[in-house]
Protein backbone atom coordinates (compact mmCIF):
# COMPACT_ATOMS: atom_id res chain seq x y z
CA UNK A 1 0.00 0.00 0.00
CA UNK A 2 2.96 1.91 0.77
CA UNK A 3 4.08 1.94 -2.74
CA UNK A 4 1.46 2.65 -4.14
CA UNK A 5 1.51 5.86 -2.35
CA UNK A 6 4.99 6.16 -3.16
CA UNK A 7 4.47 5.66 -7.20
CA UNK A 8 1.10 7.96 -6.81
CA UNK A 9 3.41 10.82 -5.70
CA UNK A 10 5.84 9.94 -8.75
CA UNK A 11 3.13 9.99 -11.20
CA UNK A 12 2.14 13.12 -10.14
CA UNK A 13 5.49 14.22 -10.09
CA UNK A 14 6.21 13.71 -13.74
CA UNK A 15 2.65 14.41 -14.51
CA UNK A 16 3.15 18.20 -13.73
CA UNK A 17 6.88 18.73 -14.62
CA UNK A 18 5.67 19.70 -17.79
CA UNK A 19 3.24 21.96 -16.74
CA UNK A 20 6.20 23.49 -14.01
CA UNK A 21 8.43 23.84 -17.26
CA UNK A 22 5.00 26.05 -19.16
CA UNK A 23 5.30 27.86 -15.80
CA UNK A 24 8.48 28.87 -15.80
CA UNK A 25 9.54 29.67 -19.21
CA UNK A 26 6.38 31.50 -19.35
CA UNK A 27 7.34 33.70 -16.00
CA UNK A 28 10.74 33.76 -17.71
CA UNK A 29 9.20 35.16 -21.40
CA UNK A 30 11.00 31.53 -23.11
CA UNK A 31 7.71 30.04 -24.90
CA UNK A 32 8.82 31.69 -28.15
CA UNK A 33 7.17 34.47 -30.24
CA UNK A 34 3.91 33.24 -29.55
CA UNK A 35 3.68 32.18 -26.23
CA UNK A 36 0.01 31.86 -26.53
CA UNK A 37 0.27 29.78 -29.53
CA UNK A 38 2.51 27.69 -27.59
CA UNK A 39 1.44 26.70 -24.63
CA UNK A 40 -2.25 26.18 -26.79
CA UNK A 41 -0.48 23.57 -28.66
CA UNK A 42 1.41 21.61 -25.59
CA UNK A 43 -1.26 21.54 -22.85
CA UNK A 44 -3.55 20.15 -25.83
CA UNK A 45 -0.74 17.53 -27.15
CA UNK A 46 -0.38 16.78 -23.06
CA UNK A 47 -4.04 16.25 -23.39
CA UNK A 48 -3.45 13.51 -25.30
CA UNK A 49 -0.45 11.75 -24.26
CA UNK A 50 -2.32 11.41 -20.69
CA UNK A 51 -5.92 9.58 -22.39
CA UNK A 52 -3.31 7.64 -24.57
CA UNK A 53 -1.69 6.56 -21.47
CA UNK A 54 -4.72 5.82 -19.80
CA UNK A 55 -5.99 3.68 -22.62
CA UNK A 56 -2.57 1.47 -22.59
CA UNK A 57 -3.35 0.49 -19.04
CA UNK A 58 -5.49 -2.23 -20.27
CA UNK A 59 -3.58 -3.56 -23.06
CA UNK A 60 -0.55 -4.07 -20.18
CA UNK A 61 -2.54 -5.78 -17.66
CA UNK A 62 -3.98 -8.43 -19.96
CA UNK A 63 -0.60 -8.73 -21.69
CA UNK A 64 1.18 -8.92 -19.08
CA UNK A 65 -0.81 -9.14 -16.01
CA UNK A 66 0.64 -5.86 -14.61
CA UNK A 67 -2.61 -5.64 -13.15
CA UNK A 68 -1.25 -3.30 -10.46
CA UNK A 69 -1.42 -0.35 -12.85
CA UNK A 70 -5.18 -0.40 -12.58
CA UNK A 71 -4.55 1.53 -9.60
CA UNK A 72 -3.10 4.42 -11.08
CA UNK A 73 -5.76 4.64 -14.03
CA UNK A 74 -7.71 6.86 -12.78
CA UNK A 75 -5.30 9.87 -11.97
CA UNK A 76 -3.87 9.45 -15.54
CA UNK A 77 -7.53 9.66 -16.82
CA UNK A 78 -7.86 12.93 -14.70
CA UNK A 79 -4.26 14.26 -15.34
CA UNK A 80 -5.25 14.00 -18.90
CA UNK A 81 -8.46 16.16 -18.18
CA UNK A 82 -6.58 18.75 -15.95
CA UNK A 83 -4.64 19.83 -19.18
CA UNK A 84 -8.34 19.48 -21.46
CA UNK A 85 -9.20 21.90 -18.69
CA UNK A 86 -5.69 24.42 -18.56
CA UNK A 87 -5.81 23.98 -22.73
CA UNK A 88 -9.57 25.49 -22.61
CA UNK A 89 -9.43 27.70 -20.19
CA UNK A 90 -5.98 28.59 -22.08
CA UNK A 91 -8.05 29.16 -24.99
CA UNK A 92 -11.51 30.86 -23.83
CA UNK A 93 -8.97 33.38 -21.84
CA UNK A 94 -6.52 34.60 -24.90
CA UNK A 95 -7.86 33.28 -27.43
CA UNK A 96 -11.71 34.84 -27.40
CA UNK A 97 -11.44 37.33 -23.94
CA UNK A 98 -14.11 35.00 -21.82
CA UNK A 99 -16.35 36.20 -24.89
CA UNK A 100 -19.28 33.64 -24.68
CA UNK A 101 -20.99 34.74 -28.20
CA UNK A 102 -17.19 34.62 -29.38
CA UNK A 103 -16.62 31.04 -28.81
CA UNK A 104 -20.06 29.83 -29.59
CA UNK A 105 -19.40 31.28 -33.21
CA UNK A 106 -15.98 29.85 -33.57
CA UNK A 107 -17.59 26.50 -32.12
CA UNK A 108 -19.89 26.89 -35.37
CA UNK A 109 -17.27 28.26 -38.11
CA UNK A 110 -14.88 26.24 -36.92
CA UNK A 111 -15.10 22.50 -37.36
CA UNK A 112 -11.94 22.03 -35.48
CA UNK A 113 -13.19 23.58 -32.34
CA UNK A 114 -16.35 22.09 -32.52
CA UNK A 115 -14.65 18.69 -32.91
CA UNK A 116 -12.49 19.27 -29.47
CA UNK A 117 -15.25 21.20 -27.65
CA UNK A 118 -17.52 18.03 -27.96
CA UNK A 119 -14.50 15.72 -26.64
CA UNK A 120 -13.94 17.89 -23.92
CA UNK A 121 -17.82 17.84 -22.63
CA UNK A 122 -17.52 14.44 -22.59
CA UNK A 123 -14.47 14.11 -20.63
CA UNK A 124 -16.61 16.39 -18.44
CA UNK A 125 -19.27 13.30 -16.95
CA UNK A 126 -15.91 11.01 -16.74
CA UNK A 127 -14.41 13.01 -14.98
CA UNK A 128 -16.91 13.75 -12.03
CA UNK A 129 -17.97 9.93 -12.50
CA UNK A 130 -14.44 8.78 -11.43
CA UNK A 131 -15.20 8.43 -7.76
CA UNK A 132 -15.50 5.70 -5.85
CA UNK A 133 -18.40 7.15 -4.81
CA UNK A 134 -19.68 7.33 -8.13
CA UNK A 135 -18.69 4.27 -9.49
CA UNK A 136 -20.77 2.75 -6.49
CA UNK A 137 -23.65 4.67 -7.37
CA UNK A 138 -23.72 3.75 -11.06
CA UNK A 139 -22.91 0.35 -10.36
CA UNK A 140 -19.60 -1.20 -12.05
CA UNK A 141 -21.31 -1.97 -15.45
CA UNK A 142 -23.29 0.97 -16.15
CA UNK A 143 -19.75 2.39 -14.79
CA UNK A 144 -17.71 0.93 -17.31
CA UNK A 145 -20.70 1.47 -20.18
CA UNK A 146 -19.66 5.42 -19.74
CA UNK A 147 -16.28 5.48 -19.59
CA UNK A 148 -16.08 3.45 -23.11
CA UNK A 149 -16.79 7.09 -24.04
CA UNK A 150 -12.81 7.48 -23.42
CA UNK A 151 -12.14 5.67 -26.59
CA UNK A 152 -14.66 7.99 -28.83
CA UNK A 153 -13.05 11.26 -27.11
CA UNK A 154 -9.25 10.02 -28.26
CA UNK A 155 -10.71 9.54 -31.46
CA UNK A 156 -12.11 12.97 -31.40
CA UNK A 157 -8.82 14.29 -29.54
CA UNK A 158 -6.50 13.26 -32.73
CA UNK A 159 -8.99 14.49 -35.46
CA UNK A 160 -8.86 17.75 -33.82
CA UNK A 161 -5.69 17.51 -33.28
CA UNK A 162 -5.22 17.08 -37.37
CA UNK A 163 -7.52 19.46 -38.24
CA UNK A 164 -5.30 22.72 -36.55
CA UNK A 165 -2.37 21.07 -38.91
CA UNK A 166 -1.47 22.89 -41.91
CA UNK A 167 0.01 20.50 -44.18
CA UNK A 168 2.48 18.46 -42.10
CA UNK A 169 0.15 15.51 -40.45
CA UNK A 170 3.26 13.52 -38.95
CA UNK A 171 2.14 13.86 -35.25
CA UNK A 172 -1.57 13.94 -35.50
CA UNK A 173 -0.87 10.59 -37.72
CA UNK A 174 1.46 9.46 -35.05
CA UNK A 175 -1.20 9.97 -32.63
CA UNK A 176 -3.39 8.21 -34.67
CA UNK A 177 -1.00 5.53 -34.72
CA UNK A 178 -0.65 4.80 -31.38
CA UNK A 179 -4.74 5.21 -30.65
CA UNK A 180 -5.08 2.75 -33.40
CA UNK A 181 -3.13 0.38 -31.89
CA UNK A 182 -4.67 0.52 -28.20
CA UNK A 183 -8.11 0.49 -29.56
CA UNK A 184 -7.02 -2.49 -32.13
CA UNK A 185 -5.75 -4.78 -29.09
CA UNK A 186 -9.47 -4.03 -27.77
CA UNK A 187 -10.81 -5.14 -31.01
CA UNK A 188 -8.98 -8.03 -31.04
CA UNK A 189 -9.21 -9.19 -28.26
CA UNK A 190 -12.63 -8.75 -28.11
CA UNK A 191 -12.35 -6.03 -24.72
CA UNK A 192 -14.49 -3.75 -26.19
CA UNK A 193 -17.37 -5.47 -26.32
CA UNK A 194 -16.81 -6.72 -22.72
CA UNK A 195 -17.39 -4.66 -19.62
CA UNK A 196 -14.15 -3.16 -18.43
CA UNK A 197 -13.04 -2.76 -14.86
CA UNK A 198 -13.59 -0.14 -12.33
CA UNK A 199 -11.79 0.19 -9.30
CA UNK A 200 -12.68 1.18 -6.03
CA UNK A 201 -9.75 1.72 -3.16
CA UNK A 202 -10.10 -0.87 -0.30
CA UNK A 203 -10.92 0.69 2.82
CA UNK B 1 14.32 -28.26 3.60
CA UNK B 2 14.28 -25.02 4.85
CA UNK B 3 17.20 -23.00 5.62
CA UNK B 4 17.48 -20.68 8.67
CA UNK B 5 18.09 -17.44 8.42
CA UNK B 6 20.30 -16.73 10.86
CA UNK B 7 19.60 -13.06 12.79
CA UNK B 8 22.69 -11.33 11.58
CA UNK B 9 21.50 -12.07 7.78
CA UNK B 10 18.32 -10.00 8.49
CA UNK B 11 18.50 -6.62 7.62
CA UNK B 12 18.03 -4.31 10.50
CA UNK B 13 15.17 -2.48 9.49
CA UNK B 14 16.89 1.35 9.59
CA UNK B 15 18.92 0.21 6.95
CA UNK B 16 15.87 -1.28 4.76
CA UNK B 17 14.03 1.64 5.23
CA UNK B 18 16.74 3.33 4.27
CA UNK B 19 17.80 1.62 1.21
CA UNK B 20 13.96 2.00 0.47
CA UNK B 21 14.24 5.64 0.91
CA UNK B 22 16.98 5.41 -1.31
CA UNK B 23 15.71 3.65 -4.30
CA UNK B 24 12.39 5.92 -3.94
CA UNK B 25 14.73 8.81 -4.08
CA UNK B 26 16.28 7.37 -6.91
CA UNK B 27 13.40 6.80 -9.00
CA UNK B 28 11.93 10.17 -8.37
CA UNK B 29 14.94 11.83 -9.81
CA UNK B 30 15.34 9.56 -12.30
CA UNK B 31 12.22 9.88 -14.01
CA UNK B 32 12.22 13.59 -13.19
CA UNK B 33 15.21 13.39 -15.36
CA UNK B 34 13.61 11.59 -17.95
CA UNK B 35 10.53 13.25 -17.73
CA UNK B 36 12.07 16.71 -18.52
CA UNK B 37 14.93 15.94 -20.97
CA UNK B 38 11.96 14.70 -22.94
CA UNK B 39 9.77 17.28 -22.56
CA UNK B 40 12.98 19.55 -23.97
CA UNK B 41 13.67 17.22 -26.61
CA UNK B 42 10.32 18.39 -28.08
CA UNK B 43 10.29 21.57 -27.04
CA UNK B 44 14.21 23.02 -27.83
CA UNK B 45 14.50 26.50 -26.20
CA UNK B 46 14.73 29.27 -29.16
CA UNK B 47 18.21 30.05 -30.28
CA UNK B 48 18.81 33.60 -29.66
CA UNK B 49 20.80 34.96 -33.10
CA UNK B 50 20.56 38.99 -32.99
CA UNK B 51 23.17 39.06 -36.03
CA UNK B 52 22.85 37.50 -38.99
CA UNK B 53 25.09 38.90 -41.88
CA UNK B 54 25.67 42.35 -39.79
CA UNK B 55 26.06 44.19 -43.26
CA UNK B 56 24.07 47.25 -43.45
CA UNK B 57 22.55 48.72 -46.53
CA UNK B 58 22.47 52.43 -46.78
CA UNK B 59 19.34 54.13 -47.10
CA UNK B 60 19.48 56.15 -49.27
CA UNK B 61 15.28 57.31 -49.36
CA UNK B 62 13.53 58.47 -46.54
CA UNK B 63 11.07 55.29 -45.60
CA UNK B 64 7.50 55.48 -47.46
CA UNK B 65 4.17 54.03 -45.68
CA UNK B 66 5.24 53.37 -42.46
CA UNK B 67 2.28 52.17 -40.63
CA UNK B 68 2.28 55.55 -38.04
CA UNK B 69 1.43 54.48 -34.61
CA UNK B 70 2.62 51.04 -34.27
CA UNK B 71 5.96 49.60 -33.18
CA UNK B 72 8.36 47.18 -34.79
CA UNK B 73 8.60 43.53 -34.11
CA UNK B 74 12.06 42.88 -32.22
CA UNK B 75 14.56 41.58 -34.37
CA UNK B 76 14.22 38.47 -32.52
CA UNK B 77 10.60 38.03 -32.47
CA UNK B 78 11.07 38.48 -36.50
CA UNK B 79 14.03 35.63 -36.78
CA UNK B 80 12.61 33.16 -34.77
CA UNK B 81 9.36 32.83 -35.63
CA UNK B 82 9.32 32.19 -39.23
CA UNK B 83 7.08 29.78 -41.84
CA UNK B 84 9.63 28.38 -44.33
CA UNK B 85 8.29 24.84 -44.70
CA UNK B 86 11.66 24.13 -46.74
CA UNK B 87 13.68 23.74 -43.49
CA UNK B 88 10.63 22.78 -41.08
CA UNK B 89 7.21 23.15 -40.45
CA UNK B 90 7.96 24.40 -36.58
CA UNK B 91 8.31 27.99 -37.19
CA UNK B 92 10.46 28.17 -33.75
CA UNK B 93 12.87 25.79 -35.65
CA UNK B 94 13.44 27.32 -39.14
CA UNK B 95 16.26 29.25 -37.45
CA UNK B 96 18.35 26.52 -36.37
CA UNK B 97 17.39 24.83 -39.97
CA UNK B 98 18.07 27.75 -42.17
CA UNK B 99 21.62 28.73 -40.16
CA UNK B 100 24.02 26.55 -43.14
CA UNK B 101 22.03 27.72 -46.06
CA UNK B 102 24.15 28.97 -48.74
CA UNK B 103 22.90 32.70 -50.40
CA UNK B 104 26.06 33.33 -51.94
CA UNK B 105 26.26 33.01 -55.39
CA UNK B 106 22.70 33.76 -55.96
CA UNK B 107 21.11 34.46 -59.38
CA UNK B 108 17.01 35.60 -60.54
CA UNK B 109 16.48 34.59 -63.61
CA UNK B 110 13.96 36.89 -64.53
CA UNK B 111 12.23 35.62 -68.33
CA UNK B 112 9.03 34.85 -69.73
CA UNK B 113 7.01 37.66 -71.66
CA UNK B 114 9.43 40.46 -71.69
CA UNK B 115 11.58 42.14 -73.84
CA UNK B 116 14.86 41.60 -72.36
CA UNK B 117 14.90 38.81 -70.40
CA UNK B 118 17.84 38.50 -67.77
CA UNK B 119 20.00 36.55 -64.91
CA UNK B 120 20.12 39.13 -62.04
CA UNK B 121 23.06 38.40 -59.68
CA UNK B 122 22.35 39.09 -56.22
CA UNK B 123 25.12 42.45 -55.88
CA UNK B 124 22.73 43.32 -59.12
CA UNK B 125 20.02 43.38 -57.24
CA UNK B 126 21.63 45.27 -54.23
CA UNK B 127 22.26 47.89 -56.42
CA UNK B 128 18.83 49.08 -56.84
CA UNK B 129 18.18 52.07 -55.16
CA UNK B 130 17.52 50.18 -51.36
CA UNK B 131 14.90 51.73 -49.04
CA UNK B 132 13.18 51.39 -45.93
CA UNK B 133 9.74 50.07 -45.58
CA UNK B 134 7.88 49.08 -42.13
CA UNK B 135 4.84 46.90 -43.15
CA UNK B 136 2.50 45.29 -41.05
CA UNK B 137 2.74 41.89 -41.69
CA UNK B 138 -0.57 39.22 -41.41
CA UNK B 139 0.12 35.49 -41.42
CA UNK B 140 -2.98 33.58 -42.97
CA UNK B 141 -2.44 31.81 -39.70
CA UNK B 142 -4.00 34.75 -37.57
CA UNK B 143 -0.57 36.03 -36.06
CA UNK B 144 0.65 39.19 -37.28
CA UNK B 145 3.98 41.28 -36.94
CA UNK B 146 5.23 44.32 -38.00
CA UNK B 147 8.35 44.20 -39.83
CA UNK B 148 11.04 47.06 -40.97
CA UNK B 149 12.24 45.88 -44.15
CA UNK B 150 14.67 46.87 -46.79
CA UNK B 151 14.41 46.42 -50.37
CA UNK B 152 12.92 48.33 -53.86
CA UNK B 153 9.81 48.17 -55.85
CA UNK B 154 9.60 45.26 -57.93
CA UNK B 155 8.26 47.48 -60.34
CA UNK B 156 12.07 48.78 -60.48
CA UNK B 157 13.26 44.96 -61.84
CA UNK B 158 10.38 44.53 -64.05
CA UNK B 159 11.15 47.71 -65.46
CA UNK B 160 14.49 46.73 -66.55
CA UNK B 161 13.03 43.60 -68.47
CA UNK B 162 10.75 45.42 -70.33
CA UNK B 163 7.39 43.63 -69.77
CA UNK B 164 5.66 42.43 -73.38
CA UNK B 165 2.09 43.81 -73.41
CA UNK B 166 0.27 40.74 -72.91
CA UNK B 167 1.90 40.10 -69.74
CA UNK B 168 -0.50 39.63 -67.51
CA UNK B 169 0.53 38.01 -64.50
CA UNK B 170 3.93 37.87 -62.53
CA UNK B 171 5.02 34.02 -61.33
CA UNK B 172 7.55 33.46 -59.00
CA UNK B 173 9.68 30.42 -57.78
CA UNK B 174 11.73 29.83 -54.80
CA UNK B 175 14.63 28.37 -54.73
CA UNK B 176 15.11 24.70 -53.85
CA UNK B 177 18.14 22.17 -53.08
CA UNK B 178 16.69 19.22 -50.75
CA UNK B 179 20.27 18.80 -49.75
CA UNK B 180 20.37 22.40 -47.93
CA UNK B 181 16.91 22.08 -47.72
CA UNK B 182 15.74 19.07 -45.55
CA UNK B 183 12.38 19.91 -44.20
CA UNK B 184 10.07 17.39 -42.63
CA UNK B 185 9.48 14.18 -44.87
CA UNK B 186 5.45 15.02 -44.22
CA UNK B 187 5.96 18.60 -44.77
CA UNK B 188 2.44 18.27 -46.94
CA UNK B 189 3.19 20.89 -49.89
CA UNK B 190 5.54 20.22 -53.04
CA UNK B 191 8.33 22.08 -53.37
CA UNK B 192 9.72 24.14 -55.02
CA UNK B 193 7.19 26.74 -53.84
CA UNK B 194 5.53 28.72 -56.37
CA UNK B 195 3.49 32.08 -56.30
CA UNK B 196 2.18 34.58 -58.46
CA UNK B 197 0.92 37.99 -58.36
CA UNK B 198 -1.72 39.88 -60.86
CA UNK B 199 0.51 42.65 -63.35
CA UNK B 200 -1.06 45.36 -61.40
CA UNK B 201 -0.85 43.87 -57.96
CA UNK B 202 3.25 43.42 -59.15
CA UNK B 203 3.62 46.58 -60.48
CA UNK B 204 1.90 48.75 -57.59
CA UNK B 205 4.36 50.88 -55.18
CA UNK B 206 3.63 48.98 -51.91
CA UNK B 207 5.10 45.71 -53.78
CA UNK B 208 8.69 45.58 -52.62
CA UNK B 209 11.84 42.57 -53.36
CA UNK B 210 13.13 42.53 -49.39
CA UNK B 211 16.00 42.46 -48.91
CA UNK B 212 16.88 42.83 -45.75
CA UNK B 213 15.36 43.38 -42.15
CA UNK B 214 16.34 46.26 -39.52
CA UNK B 215 18.73 47.18 -42.13
CA UNK B 216 20.70 44.16 -42.29
CA UNK B 217 20.54 41.63 -45.09
CA UNK B 218 18.14 39.16 -45.18
CA UNK B 219 18.24 36.60 -42.51
CA UNK B 220 18.19 33.06 -43.70
CA UNK B 221 15.07 32.27 -42.02
CA UNK B 222 13.32 35.16 -43.22
CA UNK B 223 14.01 34.55 -47.53
CA UNK B 224 17.90 35.47 -47.65
CA UNK B 225 18.55 36.66 -50.11
CA UNK B 226 15.93 38.46 -51.94
CA UNK B 227 12.11 37.88 -50.96
CA UNK B 228 8.74 39.29 -51.88
CA UNK B 229 6.76 41.65 -49.94
CA UNK B 230 3.38 42.11 -50.44
CA UNK B 231 1.81 43.68 -46.92
CA UNK B 232 -2.12 43.29 -48.05
CA UNK B 233 -1.58 39.80 -48.77
CA UNK B 234 -1.60 37.07 -46.48
CA UNK B 235 2.06 36.19 -45.29
CA UNK B 236 2.58 33.28 -47.61
CA UNK B 237 1.94 35.18 -50.99
CA UNK B 238 5.56 36.99 -50.45
CA UNK B 239 7.69 33.90 -51.18
CA UNK B 240 11.05 33.40 -49.93
CA UNK B 241 14.32 33.16 -51.30
CA UNK B 242 13.11 34.10 -55.25
CA UNK B 243 15.26 32.02 -57.86
CA UNK B 244 12.82 32.44 -60.91
CA UNK B 245 10.45 35.30 -62.04
CA UNK B 246 8.75 34.40 -65.10
CA UNK B 247 6.16 37.30 -66.76
CA UNK B 248 3.19 35.24 -68.36
CA UNK B 249 -0.20 35.76 -69.90
CA UNK B 250 -2.16 32.56 -67.37
CA UNK B 251 -2.71 32.75 -64.14
CA UNK B 252 0.37 31.47 -62.24
CA UNK B 253 0.26 28.43 -60.14
CA UNK B 254 0.23 29.10 -56.14
CA UNK B 255 1.84 26.58 -53.53
CA UNK B 256 -0.83 26.51 -51.27
CA UNK B 257 -3.76 27.40 -53.39
CA UNK B 258 -2.83 23.96 -55.25
CA UNK B 259 -2.40 22.11 -51.60
CA UNK B 260 -5.89 23.49 -50.55
CA UNK B 261 -7.97 25.85 -53.31
CA UNK B 262 -10.90 26.30 -51.27
CA UNK B 263 -8.64 27.58 -47.74
CA UNK B 264 -5.82 29.43 -49.83
CA UNK B 265 -7.39 31.74 -53.23
CA UNK B 266 -5.08 33.08 -55.51
CA UNK B 267 -5.60 36.36 -54.21
CA UNK B 268 -5.30 35.82 -50.36
CA UNK B 269 -5.69 39.43 -49.39
CA UNK B 270 -6.45 39.86 -45.88
CA UNK B 271 -10.17 40.02 -45.36
CA UNK B 272 -11.59 39.60 -41.86
CA UNK B 273 -14.77 39.29 -43.88
CA UNK B 274 -13.72 35.69 -45.22
CA UNK B 275 -13.86 32.98 -43.08
CA UNK B 276 -11.06 30.49 -42.84
CA UNK B 277 -12.10 27.22 -41.27
CA UNK B 278 -9.12 27.15 -39.01
CA UNK B 279 -8.34 30.74 -37.93
CA UNK B 280 -10.26 33.32 -37.49
CA UNK B 281 -9.80 35.93 -39.80
CA UNK B 282 -11.64 39.16 -38.12
CA UNK B 283 -9.20 39.50 -35.30
CA UNK B 284 -5.20 38.68 -35.23
CA UNK B 285 -2.17 38.23 -32.46
CA UNK B 286 0.10 40.70 -32.53
CA UNK B 287 3.27 38.74 -31.71
CA UNK B 288 3.98 40.32 -28.54
CA UNK B 289 0.71 40.89 -27.61
CA UNK B 290 -1.47 38.06 -25.71
CA UNK B 291 -4.94 39.98 -26.87
CA UNK B 292 -6.12 40.12 -29.83
CA UNK B 293 -6.63 43.30 -32.40
CA UNK B 294 -9.11 43.31 -34.99
CA UNK B 295 -7.70 42.75 -38.77
CA UNK B 296 -8.09 45.30 -41.06
CA UNK B 297 -9.17 45.16 -44.87
CA UNK B 298 -6.64 44.66 -47.16
CA UNK B 299 -4.15 44.68 -43.84
CA UNK B 300 -4.92 48.56 -43.07
CA UNK B 301 -3.82 49.42 -46.60
CA UNK B 302 -7.24 49.85 -48.43
CA UNK B 303 -6.67 53.19 -49.58
CA UNK B 304 -3.78 52.05 -51.46
CA UNK B 305 -4.89 49.47 -52.95
CA UNK B 306 -8.77 48.83 -52.76
CA UNK B 307 -8.90 50.35 -56.43
CA UNK B 308 -7.37 47.20 -57.70
CA UNK B 309 -10.08 44.92 -56.80
CA UNK B 310 -12.76 47.41 -57.86
CA UNK B 311 -16.42 45.72 -58.76
CA UNK B 312 -14.50 42.42 -57.68
CA UNK B 313 -16.74 39.71 -55.35
CA UNK B 314 -13.71 39.90 -52.80
CA UNK B 315 -15.86 36.75 -51.44
CA UNK B 316 -15.17 35.04 -54.54
CA UNK B 317 -11.81 35.91 -55.47
CA UNK B 318 -10.74 35.78 -51.76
Amino acid sequence: MQDVKFHKVLISVNALIPLAFLAYDGYRGALGANPIEFFLRTTGVLTLVFLLITLLITPLRKTFGWNALIKFRRMLGLYSFFYACVHLVTYSIFDKSLDIAAIVGDVWQRPFIAVGMLAFLMLVPLAVTSTNGMVKRLGGKNWARLHKLSYLIAVLGVIHFWMIVKSDVFYPALFGLVLAILLGFRLITGYAGKTGSPVVAKK
Amino acid sequence: MSEKIKSSEITPEGVYLNRRNFIRAGLLAGTAAATTVTYRLFNPQAVTETTGEAVDIPSTKPAQYSPPDEKANTFEEITNYNNFYEFATDKSSVASKARKFVTRPWTVEVNGLVQKPRVFDIDDLLRFEQEERTYRFRCVEAWSMVIPWTGFPLKSLLDQVEPLGNAKYVAFETFYDPNQMQSSFSAGIDFPYVEGLRMDEAMHPLTILATGLYGKLMPNQNGAPIRLVVPWKYGFKSIKSIAKITLTDVEPPATWNLSAPDEYGFYSNVNPDVNHPRWSQATERRIGETGRRDTFLFNGYADEVAHLYAGMDLKKYF
